[in-house]
């Protein structure tokens, strides 16, 4: 039988093999995954398993910096080094056996301590979009951190001990434009309808179409003529409290035709107006994030450094002062609802032109900026996608590791908060910086060896931390004697756990989607429990 | 304490395990109170403790060598399906040249290679072919599925295998623990099931989303969105055109299907002025495709494979019993415990009963069957016992006794010889085995009118 063989819209291959994660971030999403080159410090088991989920989906390139030789016990808990890797230079291997995975990722490995590098060769970690480190000392972190933050390149430090592990984001500024919320609020503006949408819903006549017509209305329209009637006996009011929506409800319950026995017919189209009342009545109104970011300082003293986004926010700014009239563009979206084909489509296309409108209003704007700062052109594409977002604008301003470590009054009293409340999880953070503590000073993992000399050594690392924050003892040497238990051990699930959450963050920071988590991540993998921390 | 240098006997090379060793052989504050630390234990991960993970996709992967690298050896792999391009993104045991082959098989192969000592084995086929004697050789299962009938199957089989003492006690030795992980996108979740005495899958079917579907009116009449443009090519002008002839099904893996779907989606959507119908949706919707990305497998994987191991070793407690996590927003995570239900069709050693009216239709019963949240069946097949004899009631699973059934539908279940306290014997895809269930007739009306 020939085949009627359509023409084929013709599917790269790798299209095909990136399918189910282009659902999630788009091909914009994947090209900014594919100009992003990560580096890992220390191939450890850990290290390991966060660049396996960054290789999978094709990030640009890596590079491991690792100087030391692989060891029996490296080889039993890190996939990516075999037997034959024995003695050989860790990052080496580990590099070897990652590439396998995709052979469209590139990948380098330098077998030079991080201290060295940090004295003789610092601007090496300028080329990376973000540095991942694992098991570093308590100095290396600091001098890292540090140096990392002056040059503005996003760090991800982290641990794996254990049950416990952690991970700790450094990052200056990292504003997120497409969040992509669970729950996205529609923009409807039946309160402040443009022009264009006032003249379509006024044209509609509810008691006067036949029947058929009656169950194709939108509930929009529906919604907006009931508002209108409860209005001319309200003062032409907005409904806002939960009495007045009611009789809202009420009145669209009035709309419902009925039939000759006076049974209200069933109208899928009114019962859905009636969901969506409470909703669809929320007033437009500039979102309070929103406002900060437009009104923050970077937004309102742009310089010829400004970002992209800085910019756009400066544009919006002249958007909502002016145009707008104290609102944000229309995103240009409507939710799926019972309507004719016709119906649906007219209104569907009355929000696009609009939104399309405000777009273009502030792509001029920050054409305008542009040119008066002499930076470089932002594109319409760009402007657009912004603007569709401007309700959902994302800004993380991050503090330094440095200030974490030196336990500043801020950082202090957070950390005090916490303890007293009494939140287990940050326990577990104050364990993991003593055992870090107990390290640098012993040169080893507290309980490497003895467990049982250890614990009152790690207990004096604790009990120093705590009266830096100002905290009384903890009551039970319990968790110092579980972390004793661990000395230092790498559980392989616990590590490839945190691998999929650090990769995931790093993904997110690279294609500049989804909200990273700000900025401290700790995992219990015997409770299974987590907490996020915000240093 | 001593710091358990002794060497464990099966292993030649013991720093190998220096890492897990410490958990194995030392004592906790927050350890499980029956765990005694001692070398033995592994021993037993090592050399006698069988896990069977079922799966070799996303989860499996991971699973297979999360599991190899805390000690485990015999392990066991179902999978029927065989490797796809599309599943290089996350499938990380897998490469270009392995497409068309076994995933259980390949899986299994490289793992066996990687970690020494590992002696994994491969079944490629449907966890349905594997029978009872099959699954009873193992200690624990985990379970990495995008199915959730054949989850549901798997739940059943396991639920199949408890047994019960003279007084209806549990007996603690039938069994066989499943965890369970699930991802879809960046959310994913993990749980702990203890067969007859913790919340099962069918305890907890309400924790999964109803599939999304479109009224069969807005796809012909009022399409709206692009989604309702390929749904009516699919649904409806695919079968009326007939386009590779023979009445050749759909097939949403042959790219040329697709194209042609698309290309008729296309065009109504031009029709009725509808944007954005694109490659992309028109085989997401034809396959009903589930973003994945190899991050929450990861984590999803990681988070059962640490349950394993608390299970095989008691070294810790368990989780207590569900944990829900969505790395869209920052990474959160929420554990709680997801209850048993008293009246479940699988894990409650108790009759199951369906309260109907007398002069209910067969209809009825299999509607129930299929909508009332306890039992969510797919295509029930109804038999019962009449005089001794079996007699089948209806069944679509097989097309000659369907034709021969259908009838029975319409019928008046009195008509059918069952009574107040007649048992049916209902088989479904979702269990392995058939489900008896006591008809219990409601007050007669009468009563009602007589008020
Ligand atoms: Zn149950």
């Amino acid at each position: 039988m020939a085949s009627p063989s359509p023409k084929s819209p013709e599917q790269s291959e790798k299209t095909k093999q990136y399918d189910r994660q282009l659902r999630l971030w788009g091909d914009h999403g994947q090209s900014a995954l594919e100009h992003g080159h990560i580096c890992l410090i220390n191939a450890t088991a850990l290290g390991t398993e966060i660049l396996k989920s960054i290789v999978l989906p094709g990030v640009g390139a890596i590079t491991i910096v690792d100087d030391k030789a692989v060891s029996d016990e490296d080889i039993g808990s890190n996939f990516f080094l075999e037997c034959s890797s024995k003695d050989l230079n860790r990052g080496t291997e580990a590099l070897r056996l990652l590439l396998e995975l995709n052979p469209a990722v590139r990948g380098h490995a330098v077998q030079e301590p991080t201290d060295q590098i940090l004295r003789e060769n610092p601007d090496f970690f300028k080329a990376f979009s973000v540095v991942i480190a694992t098991s570093l000392g308590e100095k290396t972190i600091q001098d890292l951190a540090q140096h990392l933050w002056n040059i503005n390149v996003p760090l991800i430090l982290c641990r794996s001990v254990g049950f416990l592990g952690s991970f700790r984001i450094q990052m200056k500024e990292h504003a997120v434009i497409e969040t992509h919320p669970d729950n996205e609020q529609t923009d409807l503006r039946l309160d402040a309808p443009f022009q264009s949408l006032a003249d379509y819903l006024d044209s509609f006549d509810i008691d006067n179409v036949d029947l058929k017509d009656h169950g194709h209305i939108p509930w929009i329209v529906i919604i907006y003529k009931a508002v209108q009637k409860w209005q001319a006996s309200n003062q032409n009011r907005w409904p806002m409290s939960r009495k007045e929506k009611n009789e809202v409800k009420s009145i669209i319950g009035e709309f419902i035709r009925r039939d000759e026995n006076d049974v209200p017919i069933n109208e899928e189209n009114f019962e859905e107006a009636i969901r969506a009342v409470n909703t669809a009545l929320m007033p437009t109104y500039l979102p309070v994030k929103s406002q900060e970011l437009l009104y923050c300082s970077a937004a309102t003293n742009l310089t010829k450094d400004s970002t992209p986004f800085w910019i756009m926010c400066s544009a919006l700014r002249g958007f909502v002062e002016g145009e707008g009239k104290g609102k944000l563009p229309v995103k240009g979206v409507l939710p799926d609802m019972t309507a004719s084909t016709d119906h649906y489509i007219k209104l569907q296309n009355l929000y696009r032109t609009q939104a399309a409108m405000d777009a273009e209003i502030v792509y001029r704007k920050v054409q305008q900026i542009v040119a008066q700062l002499h930076c470089d052109n932002i594109s319409e594409a760009d402007v657009k996608l912004f603007c569709r977002h401007a309700h959902d604008l994302h800004l993380i301003s991050g503090s330094s590791i440095a200030s974490e470590y030196q336990l500043t009054s801020s950082v202090a009293s957070y950390i005090a908060r916490h303890l007293e409340e009494p939140d287990v999880m940050m326990v577990h953070y104050v364990l993991l910086r003593a055992a870090e503590m107990f390290a640098s000073e012993h040169c080893r993992a507290p309980g490497d060896w003895e467990p049982e000399s250890d614990s009152a050594k790690l207990k004096a690392c604790v009990t120093k931390l705590l009266s830096d924050v100002s905290c009384a003892p903890f009551p039970k040497d319990d968790h110092v004697h579980e972390m004793c238990r661990y000395g230092g051990a790498e559980v392989h699930s616990v590590s490839a756990f945190l691998g999929g959450c650090v990769a995931h963050e790093a993904i997110k920071i690279v294609t500049k989607q989804y909200k990273p988590v700000n900025n401290t991540f700790i995992y219990d993998a015997a409770s299974t429990n987590t907490a996020t921390f915000t240093f | 304490m001593a710091s358990g240098e002794n060497q464990s006997s099966s292993d030649n090379q013991p720093r190998r395990w220096h890492h897990i060793r410490k958990l194995l052989e030392r004592s906790g504050p927050f350890c499980h109170p029956d765990f005694e630390p001692s070398p033995e234990i592994l021993d037993f991960i090592m050399d006698s403790c069988k896990v069977l993970i079922v799966g070799a996709g996303g989860l499996g992967c991971e699973l297979l060598k999360d599991l190899a690298l805390m000690g485990f050896k015999k392990l066991h792999v179902v999978d029927m399906d065989t490797i796809e391009l599309s599943n290089l993104n996350r499938q990380f045991l897998f490469r270009k040249n392995d497409i068309g082959l076994s995933k259980a098989k390949c899986a299994v192969e490289f793992v066996n290679k990687r970690v020494p000592g590992c002696e994994a084995v491969a079944h490629h086929c449907p966890i349905q072919d594997l029978d009872e004697g099959f699954y009873r050789q193992f200690h624990i299962v985990v379970c990495g599925l995008d199915s959730i009938v054949a989850r549901r199957w798997l739940n059943g089989m396991l639920m199949s295998l408890l047994q019960y003492n003279d007084d209806r006690s549990l007996d603690q030795s039938s069994v066989i623990p499943l965890v369970d992980g699930g991802t879809e996108g960046f959310k994913g979740n993990a749980r702990v099931i203890l067969p007859g005495m913790s919340a099962c899958i069918e305890c907890t079917l309400d924790l999964y989303p109803p599939q999304k579907t479109f009224p069969l009116c807005t796809i012909a009449n009022t399409p709206r969105l692009p989604e309702h443009c390929i749904e009516y090519v699919k649904v409806i002008q695919w079968a009326k055109e007939n386009p590779w002839g023979n009445n050749t099904a759909l097939d949403g893996d042959d790219p040329q299907h697709v194209a042609w779907v698309f290309e008729k989606a296309q065009d109504r959507a031009v029709k009725h002025g509808i944007s954005n119908v694109t490659y992309r949706l028109t085989q997401g919707v034809l396959k009903n495709i589930i973003p994945a990305v190899a991050s929450t497998n990861a984590a999803i994987a990681a988070c059962c494979a640490t349950e394993v191991f608390k299970l095989a070793s008691s070294c810790c407690v368990n989780m207590n019993n569900y944990m829900v996590m969505n790395m869209a927003d920052g990474v959160y995570t929420y554990t709680f415990n997801a209850e048993k239900r008293p009246d479940c069709v699988a894990c409650s050693n108790s009759t199951r009963i369906v309260e109907i009216e007398p002069d209910a239709t067969l209809q009825m019963i299999y509607d129930k069957l299929c909508e009332d949240p306890v039992f969510m069946m797919k295509s029930p097949g109804i038999t019962t016992v009449i005089n001794g004899r079996n007699k089948t009631l209806y069944m679509s699973s097989i097309k000659s006794i369907e034709e021969r059934t259908r009838d029975n539908l319409k019928k008046k279940i009195t008509d059918l010889g069952l009574y107040n306290g007649a048992d049916i014997l209902v088989a479904d895809v979702t269990t392995p085995n058939t489900i008896t269930i006591k008809l219990k007739f409601l007050e007669n009306q009468d009563v009602e009118m007589a008020r």
